[in-house]
């Protein structure tokens, strides 16, 4: 389970100040925001704008042009479920709306009790050991009924 | 000398549960007070048997798989440290016959060496490539890849040798590699499996790439769904660097080439080189227009060579060798070696890397044993979500770029997933619509729209609205996606939409093999 930092404005103008340097900068200034506070916060768009020389509508429009970037904080632990082609012929359609019944969201939702984001995920590269899916950042491949219940039961434990 | 055990940490292998029984391992070794020397390796492909470990025996290494961590405790009592009889012992695993009928080049070492040691590398092949390079001089090492007939892994099959002349030949104080590592194609994870298990082969062919150009600085765009493949080549980096095989003098050489790891955001159109290179210069990923070429304006305006991970990581033993040996290899204008990865619901799932020309058939049936499930087989989509859905009827094709385009279909990144007789295709198609609408960049109007306007008239072919009107608009709708859009994400996704419909239009409701009714 990964414990995020509630939004500082001190502590987002250090993570973009470490990052700024880099060429093209963005994406790892992103990604940092990300890794530290769960999500990108809205107030540190205009904060990564001024760094950067952009525009904040720039910004923004990078931040919800990427699938990665989170608006809203993710529950406690974020579940991706593979959809894509090789997971699909193993029957990941069916388990992915299991998954969904079961915990009561849509796509990118998380749990009423906050403790599980449910994310579509287009691939992980465990094609040959289909239906995959990745608990924060541990995979798990040969999805079946049986393993993705006790996964969520995993994920809905404190 | 202590026992050793080499055990697969590739994340299909972590998937499975590699993890646990390393534990289970660590556990038996303390409970006997033992001190073995554990290896972590990449995975030799053979997924069926993941997690595999193998161990060092006088007459070789003899793998066991697949094991589960309550099996680790039976198999020391049966003696695994000799290589002793157990029900999960294969033997050696180059007597396997799925590795056995291979020819391995690109993928010589990955499963077999320590993946983040320098020494495994050197002992096993590793930077005679660039050694060679440091000989030839930068013309030479450009002419050696064109003759070797390397074309483009990543899907578009461009000539390897052509891009790198023609970055050679551009005039820039400052030029760049970057390496495609956006394997965004379901049914593919070949470049996972070598950035994971043989990460120093990608180094070292970016670096003979950045002599050859004359490029002192790489970056290497990873997908984020991959965090193993991330640490792993960022340790790498960070090993090669400390060693001088990355940094201001390679080897003691007076060529400079550095390398960084930069990590995508999730957009599937990044996998496509200009978009790529707009992500990696911090923008949202949007498709080029070409001309102007990467190789004369690429990454911040400057001349790049782009390459998919797998042409670059081939780069070494082409060096090594030399080109004739890797152009002696392959079917028609398909030269050497390519990775296939079978996936989805083969029986056989894994990576297979042979010379060009198997059949379809041969990919399929025999080495990939048909469906897991156990059913028939109905169709294999090739070349990830925009590549073709074959059906029984052709299976004779042989594996090579032509021969894929003659069937209406490519061989892309080569992807082969397999489907069994439960398949819906009109619902694949519409999949393939909808991916397309979730993924397209917006810049051109045939790919932001066709795909939305795709998946409305397959929903409607589907509630058998007009059925007949209705597939002749997805057939047009298909031919202006294909011939309008700017890139291949709309361009190439009415394969499997067209293919779908063609091979299989008893889904999209057509009575019995009538295709002409589409």
């Amino acid at each position: 389970m990964t414990v995020f930092e509630k939004w500082s404005e001190a502590r987002g103008r250090e993570i973009i100040a470490a990052h700024e340097a880099l060429e093209g900068a963005t994406l790892p200034i992103l990604h940092a925001l990300q890794e530290v506070f769960g999500y990108v916060p809205r107030e540190a768009i205009p904060l990564v704008a001024g760094a950067l020389n952009l525009t904040r509508a720039e910004v923004h429009g990078i931040v919800t042009f990427y699938h990665d970037f989170r608006e809203r904080p993710p529950g406690a632990r974020v579940l991706k479920l593979c959809r894509a082609e090789a997971c699909q012929s193993m029957g990941a359609d069916a388990l992915a709306e299991h998954a969904r019944e079961k915990l009561r969201v849509d796509w990118g939702g998380t749990t009423a009790d906050g403790r599980l984001t449910l994310e579509p995920v287009f691939c992980l590269g465990l094609c040959a050991c289909a239906p995959a899916a990745m608990l924060d950042d541990r995979v798990v491949g040969a999805l079946d009924a049986a393993r993705l219940g006790a996964l969520l039961d995993e994920a809905g434990r404190r | 000398m202590n026992p050793r055990l080499f055990v697969s940490r590739d994340a299909g292998a972590l998937a499975l549960g590699a993890d646990e029984v390393e534990r289970a391992i660590v556990l038996a070794e303390q409970r006997r007070g033992l001190s073995i020397e554990i290896v972590r390796t990449g995975s030799r492909g053979l997924f069926w048997l993941e997690p595999m470990i193998e161990v060092a025996t006088p007459e070789g290494r003899i793998a066991y798989g697949p094991v589960r961590a309550q099996d680790v405790e039976g198999m020391f009592e049966a003696g695994l440290l000799d290589g002793g009889p157990h029900p999960l012992r294969l033997g050696r695993p180059e007597e396997l016959p799925f590795l056995k009928r291979q020819t391995r080049l690109t993928f010589a070492r990955c499963g077999i060496v320590d993946r983040l040691s320098l020494e495994d590398y050197r002992a096993h092949g590793g930077f005679r490539g660039l050694e060679r390079a440091f000989a030839l001089g930068a013309p030479a090492i450009v002419e050696e890849v064109v003759g070797s007939g390397l074309r483009g892994r990543g899907g578009a099959g461009f000539p390897t040798g052509i891009k790198w002349r023609t970055a050679a030949q551009a005039q820039a104080a400052q030029k760049y590699i970057v390496c495609n590592a956006d394997e965004g194609d379901s049914g593919t994870f070949a470049d996972r499996m070598i950035m994971e298990g043989d990460p120093f082969s990608l180094i070292e062919g970016m670096t003979i790439a950045g002599i050859a150009v004359g490029a002192t600085k790489g970056y290497v765009y990873v997908r984020s769904e991959y965090p193993h493949a991330i640490e792993i080549l960022r340790r790498a980096v960070d090993i090669a660097r400390g060693r001088g095989y990355l940094g201001a003098g390679v080897m003691g050489s007076p060529h400079a080439f550095d390398l960084e790891i930069r990590v995508g955001a999730g957009a599937y159109v990044c996998g496509e080189e200009t978009a790529l290179l707009d992500s990696l210069e911090g923008k949202r990923g949007m498709v080029r227009a070409k001309p102007p070429l990467p190789a004369h304006k690429g990454l911040f305006g400057r001349p790049t060579v782009i390459n998919n991970v797998i042409s670059l990581a081939s780069v070494p033993i082409i060096l090594a060798e030399g080109a004739t040996a890797y152009r002696d290899l392959g079917y028609g204008r398909s030269r050497g070696t390519m990775p296939i990865q079978l996936a989805g619901n083969a029986r056989y799932g894994g990576l297979f890397e042979a010379a060009f020309g198997l059949t379809l058939g041969e990919i399929v049936d025999e080495i990939g044993g048909g469906t897991a499930t156990g059913r028939p087989v109905r169709a294999v989509q090739v070349g990830g979500p925009l590549g073709a859905y074959f059906p029984r009827a052709l299976f004779e094709t042989p594996f090579d770029y032509e021969a894929f385009t003659a069937a209406g279909g490519l061989i892309g990144h080569g992807g082969v997933v397999v489907f069994d007789d439960t398949v819906d295709m009109a619902r694949q198609a519409r999949f393939a619509m909808e991916f397309c609408s979730i993924e397209s960049c917006g810049k051109c109007t045939p790919c932001r729209i066709g795909s939305v306007r795709g998946v409305e008239v397959i929903d409607r072919i589907a509630k058998g609205e007009r059925g007949a009107e209705n597939r002749k608009l997805l057939v047009e709708l298909c031919e202006t996606m294909k011939l309008g859009s700017l890139c291949a994400l709309g361009g190439f996704v009415p394969y499997p939409v067209l293919s779908a419909l063609t091979h299989f239009p008893e889904d999209f409701g057509i009575a019995g093999g009538d295709a002409e009714a589409a």
